[in-house]
């Protein structure tokens, strides 16, 4: 049997809008990939950047914040304060090395079932195509290259 | 050999900044001697590995270990002096989350021994590296190998203390000597396993002087070339300063002499990840709703990466950059 990487990938839902769009698309019965595990909060702005660090620490392959349209926050503008987060967030992780497609921001009001069904497939298929990224470090074995030269390697000084 | 208590320091991966400051704390050292039996404190006295490893399990009765886990010594050290120590304390931001020699984990350790032996800056025309073993005629000599990524020291082994700080403040420390001493004499308990010593419980910002309002930030400036108002609070005026986030102890020093806090006391007190804390604190006080105009104000921090875990990075929860752990 050959290995087919699935990714796993964490979601963020609002409990207003965006959780209500997954639960639609279930009562609707629209399939999407069950890559995406949801995790439900009282609202995007409630995302903590921590989460997200420790998803992609514990072994996710990317992470979906999703939440209500801008101006249809439940709680006035959190939603904006999550965009700003996210942002920030993402230019942190990217510091870090890591691919920007890997973590993704969408809106989704509770009507809107079919159109998140849709974003989890093209997520799905955008970390499908970015592969595994098992995030560690290295085992205290160390590389026996570590110590020879590099000589293809350019270092600006 | 007296009947004194024994007393170790060891520096890892460090600076030499912990001892500096140990020594900062003036005649207070004299306590220390009168107290305790220095055995083991290279920076400070002749002492063999080899001495260490004849003492008796357990018969330091307190280690102060300062730096980073970056190579194979490192390592073997820290594991020894856990070993023979009853009370072993990560001593200063290196042996607790990395410190700055952490901020090489963004990086490839290849790539880090390339920089060291092949840049503009290095005369090695003949591609000279070093060999971590070489047989001689004597036997063979080996120098440390430099492990993949640096660790923290309670990645590697128990701890029982942690005391922040880059390096811990002198009077921080020499309340710390007061409270071992009082503990020897008898007159105080010390605090449970696990604890934060040596530092407060509440954020720099609390120890703050400078006035607090409400924050909309429109741009994000680096602390020179602009008139800073020397009163109101540092992150108001667009710099980034990290002491909504760090931990307290070090009586706001940096905000007081007009610079911005960088972080070097570690998180606060329940933080889990120091760079995400920051992440959430600072996207939240920004005054924009349009992508194109967040990402123009976030234009103002260069190097988030940097900015967010100067300190932490070996101890946070990502650990190290993606390059670092990579397999090519």
């Amino acid at each position: 049997m050959t290995y087919k990487f699935e990714p796993t990938i964490i979601g963020f839902t609002c409990n207003w809008c965006s959780y209500r769009a997954a639960d639609l698309a279930g009562t609707a019965r629209i399939k999407y990939p069950p890559n995406v595990r949801l995790v439900r909060l009282m609202c995007s702005g409630r995302l903590d950047p921590t989460f997200v660090f420790k998803a992609l620490a514990s072994g996710a392959d990317g992470v979906i914040i999703t939440g209500c349209h801008p101006g249809e926050c439940h709680y006035l503008e959190q939603n904006y304060k999550a965009l700003r987060r996210f942002q920030l967030m993402r230019r942190t992780l990217v510091g870090l090395g890591l691919e920007p497609g890997r973590v993704k921001l969408i809106w989704a009001s509770a009507a809107e079932g079919a159109r998140f069904a849709s974003e989890i497939n093209i997520f799905v298929e955008e970390i499908r195509a970015l592969g595994p990224l098992h995030w560690g470090v290295p085992d205290d074995e160390e590389p026996s290259t570590v110590h020879s030269p590099l000589s293809e390697m350019e270092v600006p000084a | 050999m007296s009947d004194k208590p024994k007393f170790a320091m060891y520096w890892a991966a460090s600076c030499g900044g912990c001892e500096i400051a140990v020594l900062n704390t003036n005649e207070k050292i004299l306590d220390v001697d009168a107290n305790f039996d220095v055995v083991f404190w290279p920076v400070a006295m002749d002492a063999k590995y080899k001495d260490v490893e004849a003492m008796q399990d357990g018969s330091i009765l307190l280690t102060l270990f300062n730096g980073g886990i970056r190579t194979d010594e490192n390592e073997h050290i820290a594991k020894l002096l856990r070993q023979k120590s009853k009370i072993l304390v990560a001593f200063g931001s290196c042996a607790n989350e990395g410190c700055v020699p952490g901020l090489a984990n963004l990086s490839d350790a290849r790539e880090i021994v390339h920089t060291a032996f092949n840049t503009v800056s290095t005369d090695n025309p003949k591609q000279v590296y070093p060999m971590t073993s070489y047989d001689v005629p004597e036997g063979e000599i080996c120098i440390p190998k430099i492990l993949p990524t640096l660790k923290t020291l309670d990645q590697v082994v128990d701890v029982d203390y942690y005391m922040p700080g880059c390096p811990p403040e002198s009077h921080q420390i020499a309340a710390v000597i007061d409270l071992v001493i009082q503990v020897l004499q008898g007159k105080a308990e010390l605090p449970p396993k696990g604890s934060v010593i040596g530092a407060g419980n509440s954020t720099v910002c609390d120890e703050c002087q400078r006035a607090r309002n409400v924050k909309t930030i429109t741009s994000f400036n680096r602390i020179f070339g602009q008139e800073i108002d020397p009163d109101l609070c540092l992150l108001e005026q667009g710099i980034p300063c990290n002491g909504v986030a760090t931990r307290s102890g070090c009586n706001a020093r940096c905000p007081t002499a007009g610079a911005q806090c960088i972080g070097c006391y570690g998180p606060a007190e329940g933080v889990v990840d120091y760079g995400a804390r920051l992440v959430s604190a600072f996207a939240s006080v920004i005054d924009a709703k349009e992508p194109d105009e967040i990402d123009r104000i976030l234009d103002g921090i260069p190097d988030p990466a940097g900015q967010f875990y100067r300190f932490n990075l070996a101890g946070s929860l990502l650990r190290a950059g993606k390059s670092a752990w990579e397999k090519a």
